[in-house]
């Protein structure tokens, strides 16, 4: 346990260094790593402890992103506020929708989820939203520049803000997930009806899961449209969705800190394709996937996992 | 004495070198040097307007016979195309990418509405040029707040002008209905059309009607639009309710002068499904040479467009629109490469992309000439008119301003 705070620290500390050892651009990088590390976590919940699997995060993404772009663009409301107004949107959008999709397990849940990907950027076109949501010219906002004078540039005052709000997330989780309801979850997901004979609420708790991590993919949502500074429906197509659920698998199911290597490889793993090979990127990542699903079943977190149980020996 | 007479030609042979070189500076931003020009570029290559990635490959088979045959000023160019998918974030991610990591002196052709909007204030606070934007929407052109972005495509409004103006100018005492999407680009051409109209827009339009592209038909808004007893139609919409009110104009028993517009001018995905013989007849516009039109097969510019296509572009589809489109955006670029010689900074790419007197592109119609200025950022302000025979699109007249 010690160790483990110390290995903890020293993450902490290197995360505080590398926006004044980089470019702006890996900057920029680094902080779309902490956001889709946040979404990844919530994605990790439903899908990894609790055993329901959702195509469609890219839709909650999509609803946290809108709601901070409108609220900045409209009511001008600080970018701060934003986040917590997207998480609590997608809460409730998440629990709302989880309420009638739960009766549905499994692949049927996969599909639901996945219509709910498919329709969303077309929902955002529709005429009559069109006022708010800008339609398929989407929204411009404007970075926040480091208040109070503080010598960062926007760049990297966005990727301590969102540095501040993933660490928030992550304790949160912890606290979640190593408690009571934690073991709830993962109860339900080995063995639903031995869960509700010791007297866990199986629907509540799978609606609150699903509300949860919808919160989650929410807020990071949000923090991406700050940090790309625009949204439109063609940002939030189903590809994103499948890429989060690429992101878990990777990093590992049903692991806290599988958030983070899952983040860093959706957000480079595409570009390093890209540049191993130009006639063909998608076989490439699909060569890096195979070889990533032989060779490290349990994902990147479950390797690290082995070989500490190997050195504690 | 004797010092200032051994200093004085040397002194002259200094002034001498110095003083062309006052006048020819060689001057780099970065991405220019001695040897080289570096440009960026973002590209559908995969996602779902993969199809339009064959232009960012034109592009770079150009810019290879540009460099096979010396450059531009002895400097060759290195075009980083990039794969965004379509996805706007990707586009800002690689557009941040190839200014702050690779350097480039400007943006070429990046493609998309949604794609160049999210990188629209990047760029021009960046001071980085954001040059022949792959985009129809009419914001492109707008040098007083944006002076560093210049599209490409004819702008939807600059369309409904030259509508107008052939509408005053052969049906001048015409009632006009018009169809259209009720949407930016509907709406944006509608203006266009009514700007051109002027003061008698009022009177000669006597009916509008508007569709959402989530009708199944436009049936009842053709016949509306019939009723009012107009004899011009002006047809604003995407290919498939062109093709369905193409269809109901003429089994209604409609026979207006029939104006389609250019989005919806294609062959085989429009006018085919409506009918053939039900639109002969219709006018639309064109800026760019086509090359399956058999009256070009002789055309110098169309020879040489073909000979490039099969030595550098083997793989491409000489039918393909796409392809035409960007050979003439490379070759644009070039000419505006060419004029800024030996000064490569930023802003006298800006300058010169500003300052295009009368280019007539070898597969631009004819007389449809580029013409900008400091405060007029929009390259195509003239197209020609085509009318279709029952096979193909045919030219006629002048191109329109």
């Amino acid at each position: 346990m010690r160790r483990k705070n110390i290995a903890l620290a020293v993450l902490l500390v290197v995360a505080c260094a590398l926006p004044f050892l980089v470019s702006n651009f890996r900057v920029f990088q680094l902080t779309m790593v902490l956001i889709y590390a946040i979404v990844l976590l919530g994605l990790n919940m439903l899908t990894g402890y609790n055993g329901q699997i959702s195509l469609g995060h890219g839709a909650f993404y999509a609803i946290g992103a809108y709601t901070a772009a409108i609220l900045m663009d409209r009511f001008g409301v600080p970018y701060w506020l934003t986040i917590p107004v997207a998480g609590a949107v997608c809460l409730a959008a998440g629990f709302l929708f989880g309420l009638p999709a739960l009766r549905l397990e499994g692949l049927y849940l996969a599909l639901a989820t996945f219509a709910l990907g498919v329709a969303l950027p077309q929902l955002m076109k529709y005429k009559h939203l069109e006022h708010w949501t800008g339609g398929v010219q989407g929204i411009v906002i404007v970075k926040p520049d480091a208040p109070f004078g503080i010598p960062l540039n926007a760049d990297q005052w966005l990727y301590f803000f969102s540095l501040a709000v993933t660490v928030v997330m992550f304790i949160l989780a912890v606290n979640l997930l190593r408690g009571r309801i934690g073991r709830a979850m993962v109860a339900i997901r080995d063995h639903p009806i031995a869960a509700g004979a010791m007297g866990v609420n199986v629907a509540m708790y799978k609606s609150l899961t699903f509300g949860v991590s919808a919160m989650y993919t929410g807020i990071g949502g949000a923090l991406g449209a700050i940090a790309v500074q625009f949204v439109a429906p063609d940002s939030f197509n189903v590809f994103l969705s499948i890429a989060f659920l690429v992101g878990i698998v990777v990093g590992g199911l049903a692991s806290i800190e599988g958030a983070i290597f899952g983040a860093i490889f959706i957000q480079f793993v595409p570009n390093l394709a890209d540049q191993i090979s130009k006639a063909a990127p998608w076989a490439i990542y699909g060569i890096f996937l195979i070889a990533f699903m032989y060779l490290l079943p349990g994902g990147i977190a479950g390797l690290i996992k082995a070989l500490r149980r190997r050195y504690d020996r | 004495m004797t010092a200032s007479k051994t200093w004085a030609p040397v002194a002259f042979a200094f002034a001498l070198a110095v003083a062309p070189g006052a006048f020819a500076q060689k001057k780099y931003d970065p991405g220019a040097s001695d040897t080289e020009i570096r440009i960026g570029q973002t590209m559908p290559y995969s996602g779902p307007a993969s199809a339009y990635g064959t232009i960012g490959r034109v592009e770079a088979a150009y810019f290879q016979k540009i460099n096979d045959e010396g450059g531009i000023n002895g400097r060759k160019i290195k075009l980083l195309s990039v794969d965004d998918g379509y996805s706007p974030p990707k586009t800002v991610e690689m557009t941040r990418k190839l200014v702050e990591q690779d350097e480039v002196l400007f943006m070429f052709q990046p493609l998309g509405t949604a794609a160049n909007s999210a990188i629209h204030k990047y760029l021009n606070t960046k001071k980085v040029p954001h040059l022949l934007v792959a985009s129809g929407a009419t914001k492109w052109a707008d040098p007083r707040n944006f002076p560093w972005t210049m599209g490409w495509n004819p702008s939807y409004q600059t369309e409904g002008r030259i509508y107008a103006k052939d509408i005053l100018a052969n049906h001048s005492s015409g009632k006009i209905a018009v169809l259209y999407q009720n949407d930016d680009y509907g709406k944006d051409l509608l203006k266009g059309l009514k700007d051109g109209l002027g003061d008698k827009a009022a009177k000669m339009i006597v009916a509008e009607a508007s569709y959402e592209v989530s009708d199944p038909t436009v049936d009842s808004q053709i016949v509306s639009l019939k009723g009012s007893g107009a004899d011009i139609f002006v047809n604003i919409a995407t290919p498939k309710f062109a093709a369905l009110a193409i269809r109901k104009v003429y089994d209604v028993g409609w026979r207006p002068v029939h104006y389609l517009n250019n989005v919806s001018l294609s062959v085989g995905s429009v006018l085919t499904p409506a009918g053939l013989e039900k639109s002969v007849g219709l006018i639309t516009t064109a800026y760019l040479k086509d090359a399956t039109d058999a009256q070009y097969a002789n055309d110098p510019g169309m020879k040489d467009y073909l000979a490039f296509m099969k030595k550098y572009y083997p793989d491409g589809n000489i039918a393909d629109s796409s392809n035409t489109y960007g050979y003439s955006a490379a070759q644009a670029l070039v000419q505006i490469l060419k004029q800024c010689g030996d000064n490569l900074t930023r802003e006298n790419v800006m300058r010169q992309a500003a300052n295009l007197k009368n280019l007539q592109l070898p597969l631009g119609r004819p007389g449809v000439l580029i013409n900008t200025t400091p405060t007029d950022f929009q390259m195509f302000k003239s197209m020609q008119l085509q009318r279709f025979d029952g096979k193909q699109w045919v030219g006629f007249g002048d191109a329109v301003q």
